[in-house]
């Protein structure tokens, strides 16, 4: 490990972390969203680090290019409102922090005391992930997963719409003008 | 053996199931279609299902007479629980038919007097509807007896011990309505029935104990091991014995459980006639007769049921002299003659002790039925008397000795048999009450001097209060406008009177010193029967001490100027605070109320109160209440708000993840 | 290549920031991001172990999350619109019809 490495690597964690502090402190969404951008981009440099350019362009692509973007239309939807600061729920702020550092605390201990020794693997050959080896693993042994997945992504299109739906007028009697009015607003 | 089986021992034998059947079946008819029968169509009824019981009872006899062994007659099974098995058996030998002749003879004569006593009564307490419910429940009285009488093991004995228990209750408190206060009846028959309950609590205890040394309840197998087990385990058998004592003074009225005699007076005379003078209490006598190769073993059983026995015929016989109920004098000599009938089985004159229970049932019941008909007629003159006033509203009591007198003039008939009665029951001979108690006193004299020395002044005080009684009520002038206009009792009522009468004069023959015709009859069924002797010596000087005390009574009571009314009764002045302690009956009622009813009913009313309803229900309540303040506290954390929620899932998870690191 | 703890610590804190957002935020728009935020850690892990032990499986399931992932925003964002036509406020706590 050279230190340009360490250094590099040193920086991504730093980037991933403030980007993440960055997000859950900003009052303005905007801010927020335009923060968990430059995570999802960090952790995708991060994934090319580690042998997965497929999976690490699928995220700039999805998360970063249209979820974000999805997230962006509803926030200008919905007008950024500025939510008072008080908090209202008692003890929920200490006890989130308490909760968290203890989840810290635990998952280091953890590490420490059970966790075998991992250490670095082999170096990852450039062949390793490639969208050829990449779709034949995808299409021979997750074949049933694939199908489900875009079932799963049917539904959710169709929720979306339904959900979004402006309210259809009922049809009380069958006079002409009842029917006019229903033509109309549908 | 069943029915088919013992028809080919003696063609009699089959009937026995009638004598439980008969009442049972008179019973229903009355029960269904009673209404439509009439007054006399009920009686009729009744008293024709208690005499079907006496002609079977007779058949049975003359079969006994010719197959002196008897039979067991095995009806159904009741149950069988692993090793144990009770049938419902009829045991068909001399004992249990002599129980069955005398319950359904005596019965079927009081059916027929009831009839017009009844007519009488239900008037004069304004419910001529009750009139079927009497002869429902005589009825069932019989056939309880007859189950008692008639089985051949301890539990079906058992189940008509308790059976005549209730109809007991059911009977004294026929009027439940009236009495003291408007309560005065029913508590009687609660009392009855609690003090007999005690009673029943020892013969209970001494039927475990039965069972877990025998194996069986059966007569026959018990009395067969009965040398075997006392030989082995002594000790048992006396607790047995002794427990089965506890039941016979519960039912018998002897001491200490005799206090629900005297008010069991509450009920209607012919109840009292025939359950607590001829049958029911006869029950107790019944037992320890039958028990007899138990007590055999335990000389010390025998001695302890003897001293029961004696005691309680000297001190209730000391009570009936002060008192002034004609029905309670009567009750307290019941307590007495039974305290004989108890000696005498006690020491093991078994036959004497029958004996004496056939003749007292026939002199006891005419005494009762007599004191019946005085009652009725002074009834009648004070509705004559009070023609214009209310009815029945003053304070006038028909019971009251004090209210009576000269009522030999206006009540003839009543008179002679009631004499008759009178005199038989003192021990006058050739009458049969004086062969009966004669025989025990000889077998008394020869077992224990002291025993002698007790019965034989409680026959003193026997012949002096019979005395007393005869002379308050018959002799002299009437001492009230109700006693001067007292008329005669209709047919109905005096004929069965004269019918006992004839027994009491004739009964003796039974078992007279020169035939002993009752001892051969009881042989069979008794072993080890101890022979009766007539001993000169005993007889004369229980004849003399019987005139003795008739004589103290004429001096004291019969002689002119005959007490008036209002003056006070001529024993006071010589005897003062003791006849005051008599008439008192020697407070033994205060005393069980101050000793034992007081404080347990404090106990009951802390239990109800203190624990019952404080701890017990406190305890559930307050569960119930805990519950609810549970879900109230809880019910805070449902307040809607999602992060909350949220939070609540991470608490879990990181709970979850600890367990994970630490395990 | 770094030692895997570099990764696992990375993960962890990723997923912690998520659950921070989660519970203190009241906006439904930054909850949702911090649940991508947690979504993101668990696929870091993925792909680090999956390069690890020089396996494709894990990468592939990255691949099935990030899809599951799109539609979940998409069905969840429907709703807060639907949510905000309803009540004019996105305010979370305002949503507590269920308090009982």
């Amino acid at each position: 490990m050279s230190l340009g490495s360490i250094l590099l690597y040193g920086l991504l964690g730093v980037v991933v972390a403030i980007s993440g502090i960055g997000l859950i402190t900003s009052r303005n969404a905007i801010y927020g969203a335009l923060f968990l951008v430059l995570n999802f981009i960090t952790v995708a440099l991060l994934y090319i680090a580690l042998g997965a350019p497929f999976i690490a362009l699928a995220q700039v692509t999805v998360y970063a290019g249209s979820i974000m973007v999805l997230f962006l239309f509803v926030i200008m939807l919905l007008g950024a409102e500025q939510l008072p600061i008080a908090e209202p729920i008692r003890g929920q702020r200490i006890l989130a922090i308490l909760l968290f550092v203890a989840f810290l605390a635990e998952m280091a201990l953890f590490v420490m005391l059970r966790g075998s020794p991992v250490v670095a693997g082999a170096p990852i050959t450039p062949d390793f992930s490639t969208p050829a080896t990449m779709g034949t693993l995808l299409f021979e042994q997750y074949l049933l997963p694939f199908e489900m997945t875009a079932g799963v992504l049917l539904a959710a299109t169709v929720g979306a719409v339904f959900l979004t739906r402006s309210p259809r007028p009922e049809r009380k009697s069958a006079l002409p003008e009842a029917q006019q009015a229903g033509k109309e607003s549908s | 053996m069943s029915l088919f089986e013992i028809a080919s021992v003696h063609p009699f034998f089959q009937l026995v199931p009638l004598v439980v059947f008969l009442p049972v079946l008179g019973l229903l008819i009355n029960l269904l279609v009673g209404k439509y029968l009439g007054e006399k169509g009920i009686g009729a009824v009744a008293s024709l299902a208690t005499g079907g019981a006496f002609a079977v009872a007779v058949l049975l006899a003359i079969g006994l007479g010719q197959v002196s062994e008897g039979a067991t007659l095995t009806l159904a099974n009741w149950m069988t629980v692993g090793d144990f098995s009770v049938n419902w058996s009829f045991r068909i030998d001399t004992l249990s038919v002599l129980m069955m002749l005398v319950v359904s003879g005596v019965g079927m004569l009081i059916h027929i007097y009831s009839i017009g006593y009844m007519h009488s009564d239900v008037r004069h307490n304004e419910d001529p509807g009750r009139f079927r419910r009497f002869f429902v429940y005589l009825n069932l009285f019989i056939a309880f007896m007859m189950v008692l009488v008639s089985s051949d093991n301890f539990l079906m004995l058992f189940v008509g011990w308790e059976g005549v228990g209730l109809c007991s209750y059911l009977l004294i408190g026929f009027w439940f309505e009236k009495g003291a206060d408007g309560i005065g009846n029913a508590k009687a028959a609660k009392k009855a029935f609690v003090v007999n309950r005690i009673g029943d609590f020892g013969l209970l205890i001494a039927l475990f104990l039965l069972f877990h040394n025998f194996g069986t309840l059966n007569f026959a197998e018990i009395f067969e091991q009965a040398p075997a087990i006392a030989a082995a385990a002594p000790g048992a058998i006396m607790a047995i014995t002794l427990f089965m004592l506890l039941g016979v003074t519960g039912k018998s009225a002897q001491l200490p459980l005799y206090v629900w005699l005297p008010d069991a007076m509450a009920g209607p005379t012919p109840v009292s006639a025939l359950i607590h003078a001829a049958t029911m209490v006869t029950a107790g006598v019944y037992l320890v007769a039958r028990s007899q190769a138990l007590y055999v073993e335990v000389p010390a059983a025998q001695n302890i049921v003897m001293w029961v026995g004696a005691l309680t015929a000297f001190f209730a016989a000391t009570i009936a002299v002060g008192q002034n109920d004609i029905k309670k004098v009567l009750a307290y000599s019941t307590i007495s003659q039974l305290g004989f009938m108890v000696t005498a089985v006690g020491m093991g004159a078994t036959v004497a002790g029958m004996f004496h229970l056939t003749t007292h049932a026939f002199f006891k019941a005419l005494l009762f039925l007599g004191a019946g008909s005085v009652i009725l007629g002074v009834e009648h003159g004070h509705a004559q008397a009070n023609q214009h006033a209310e009815h029945g509203h003053d304070s006038f009591d028909p019971q009251d000795m004090r209210e009576m007198g000269g009522l030999r003039k206006r009540m003839p008939l009543t008179f002679i048999v009631y004499l008759l009665g009178a005199l038989t029951l003192a021990g006058i001979a050739p009458l049969a009450g004086f062969f009966s108690k004669d025989e025990i006193l000889a077998a008394a004299n020869e077992k224990s001097i002291a025993i002698y020395a007790l019965l034989t002044a409680a026959a003193f005080l026997t012949a002096f209060y019979m005395g007393r009684q005869l002379l308050m009520v018959f002799f002299g002038k009437p001492r009230s406008v109700a006693s001067e206009k007292a008329s005669e009792s209709p047919l109905l009522v005096t004929l069965p009177l004269v019918v006992l009468a004839l027994l009491s004069v004739f009964g003796g023959a039974l078992n007279l010193p020169g035939s002993h015709i009752l001892e051969t009859w009881l042989e069979h069924t008794l072993e080890g029967v101890t022979p009766g002797h007539f001993v000169l010596t005993v007889a004369l000087i229980s004849l003399a001490v019987a005139l003795l005390g008739l004589l103290l009574a004429w001096l004291v009571y019969g002689r002119k100027p005959s007490f008036e009314n209002g003056q006070p009764d001529p024993l006071r002045k010589p005897l003062n605070g003791l006849f005051t302690a008599l008439e008192n009956k020697w407070w033994v009622d205060e005393l069980y109320n101050t000793v034992i009813v007081r404080p347990y009913d404090a106990v009951a009313r802390f239990s109800a109160g203190v624990i019952d309803q404080g701890i017990i229900d406190g305890l559930i309540n307050g569960m119930g209440s805990m519950v609810g303040s549970l879900a109230k506290a809880w019910r805070r954390y449902q307040n809607g708000y999602v992060r909350s929620y949220a939070l609540t899932i991470v608490v879990g998870v990181v709970l979850v993840i600890t367990y994970l690191v630490l395990r | 290549m770094m030692p895997m703890s570099y990764f696992i610590g990375l993960s962890i804190l990723m997923f912690a920031m998520g659950i921070l957002g989660v519970l203190l935020r009241r906006n439904p728009l930054i909850v949702f991001m911090s649940l991508e935020l947690m979504f993101n850690s668990a696929n870091l892990l993925f792909v680090a172990f999956s390069a690890y032990h020089h396996v494709l499986d894990g990468q592939l399931f990255v691949f099935f999350v990030m899809t599951t992932a799109a539609a979940e925003v998409a069905v969840g964002l429907a709703l807060i619109v639907a949510i905000f036509k309803a009540k004019r406020t996105i305010d979370l706590d305002q949503m507590s019809s269920l308090k009982g």
